[in-house]
């Protein structure tokens, strides 16, 4: 990734904003169609979204068959629930809520799928140095497998931000937390990923 | 998920805490503003927005690489979605809903989710809820056309693709109609020409004359 982009040109990357900008449908369209029963306008709506509510629902309970249950049960709660959106948020900030509660509750019946903080703290090359780790892999990819071993509540927030791109607002309609948590949970969530990766011999400066 | 106990800690300005936001460029354009300025102005910080925009980078590419769910989650929901009772059409909706829907349906070349489109929106608003009347105190709206045994005459129009905002609302007003449906199959409106009963012969001589309005690329009667 260019890291001397500018954040609007960031949006160059993701093809789904680009598909957004340009689709004949708004989304607010297809939910009070699918309102009205439009098998149609559920294809659509789902085509349109379900990967990114896929991922953000594996992000979380890390089993793609979980996840695939998952989404599933998400896109039948908009298809029941389409009659009562009222408008004010985003359809993906909706979508994402949803998929959100979901997962937290299967996480809840299958504890077993989150790793716990200290886990994740743990996962490091245990068969090479912090100094031999950096000679054998990028930095990028230790960046991204700590990005892994972050708790869910920071990866959920990670993602939100930096993927899903939701404003402070709509994360905080999301989590269901105010609005300046939001903002201290993104730092610490940034803290911690900045622990895992001196774990890992990566020495960045902050915090 | 339980909150972070190291969330107690001491926490450093606001504008840091931005940071993330302004990356993914999700902030207001003040709030951007602000934090434009912060980094002009602090080398330390500018240093720090830079491990920002790595960790944005590598978020995106790791969820890029986490594939897509197989067709089964489709066949899945909508296998569930056939279990569904049959649903009937909704007896009231959101009017807000009901205007993008509508402009929805014009060619983007005539309506660009601009500057027209809002223009027309509050026009046409003001000319439905003519048509419109409260229903149960005010909780939602219902149009006149999903109101069982309401009298009047009716024609299904398709407006021309070329046609302007000003055209179609001129159009509306010239024949003292109020759009009460769609757009339907084929970007088809219903249209409220009458509140009483017109003839057939009537009513066909009135879609025959909408249908000569360069406005509206052709018109029928409807019931």
């Amino acid at each position: 990734m260019d890291l001397n982009q500018t954040p609007v040109c960031r949006d160059q990357l993701h093809e789904s904003r680009a598909l957004s900008a340009t689709q004949a449908t708004p989304d607010e369209v297809l939910i009070g169609r699918i309102a009205n029963g439009d098998r149609l306008a559920m294809q659509v709506l789902f085509a349109r979204h379900h990967v990114r509510v896929f991922r953000f629902v594996l992000r979380l309970v890390r089993e793609e068959a979980t996840a695939e249950d998952l989404i599933s049960e998400v896109f039948l709660d908009v298809w029941r629930q389409a009659g009562k959106f009222e408008g004010r948020s985003q359809v993906s900030t909706w979508l994402l809520a949803i998929a959100r509660f979901k997962a937290l509750s299967v996480l809840r019946r299958k504890p077993e799928l989150e790793l716990d903080e200290e886990t994740a703290g743990a996962i490091e090359d245990t068969s090479d140095t912090p100094d031999v780790t950096l000679e054998k892999k990028q930095k990028a990819d230790i960046i991204r497998k700590c990005l892994s071993g972050l708790s869910a509540e920071h990866r959920e927030i990670i993602d939100l931000v930096y993927y899903h791109e939701k404003s402070v607002e709509e994360v905080a309609e999301i989590v269901g937390i105010p609005e300046a948590t939001v903002k201290t949970r993104m730092f610490y969530a940034r803290k911690k990923l900045a622990e895992l990766l001196k774990a890992q011999g990566i020495e960045r400066g902050w915090p | 998920m339980t909150a972070n106990k190291n969330e107690a800690e001491t926490l450093p300005e606001d504008v840091e805490l931005l940071l993330p936001w302004h990356a993914a460029g999700t902030l207001s354009r003040r709030d951007a503003a602000r934090v434009e300025q912060a980094l002009a102005n602090d080398n330390e910080l500018a240093a720090r927005y830079e491990l920002v925009r790595e960790e944005l980078g590598e978020t995106i590419r790791l969820n890029e690489t986490l594939g897509a769910p197989s067709a089964r989650a489709m066949q899945a929901l909508f296998a569930k979605i056939d279990a569904e009772p049959a649903r009937k059409p909704r007896a009231s909706f959101n009017i807000s809903l009901w205007l993008t829907d509508f402009i929805a349906g014009f060619s983007p070349r005539t309506l660009a989710y601009g500057a027209t489109a809002a223009a027309l929106a509050i026009v046409l608003q003001a000319g439905i809820l003519a048509g419109v009347f409260v229903k149960d105190g005010g909780t939602g709206f219902t149009t006149a056309s999903f109101t069982q045994g309401t009298e009047g005459a009716y024609v299904s129009v398709r407006f021309n693709p070329q046609a302007s905002a000003a055209d179609m609302t001129k159009f509306l007003a010239d024949n003292s109609a109020t759009i009460v449906g769609g757009p339907a199959a084929g970007g088809m409106f219903k249209l409220r020409i009458s509140n009483g009963t017109m003839s057939d012969q009537d009513l066909s001589a009135a879609a025959k004359k909408m249908s000569a309005n360069p406005v509206v690329g052709f018109a029928v009667p409807a019931h």
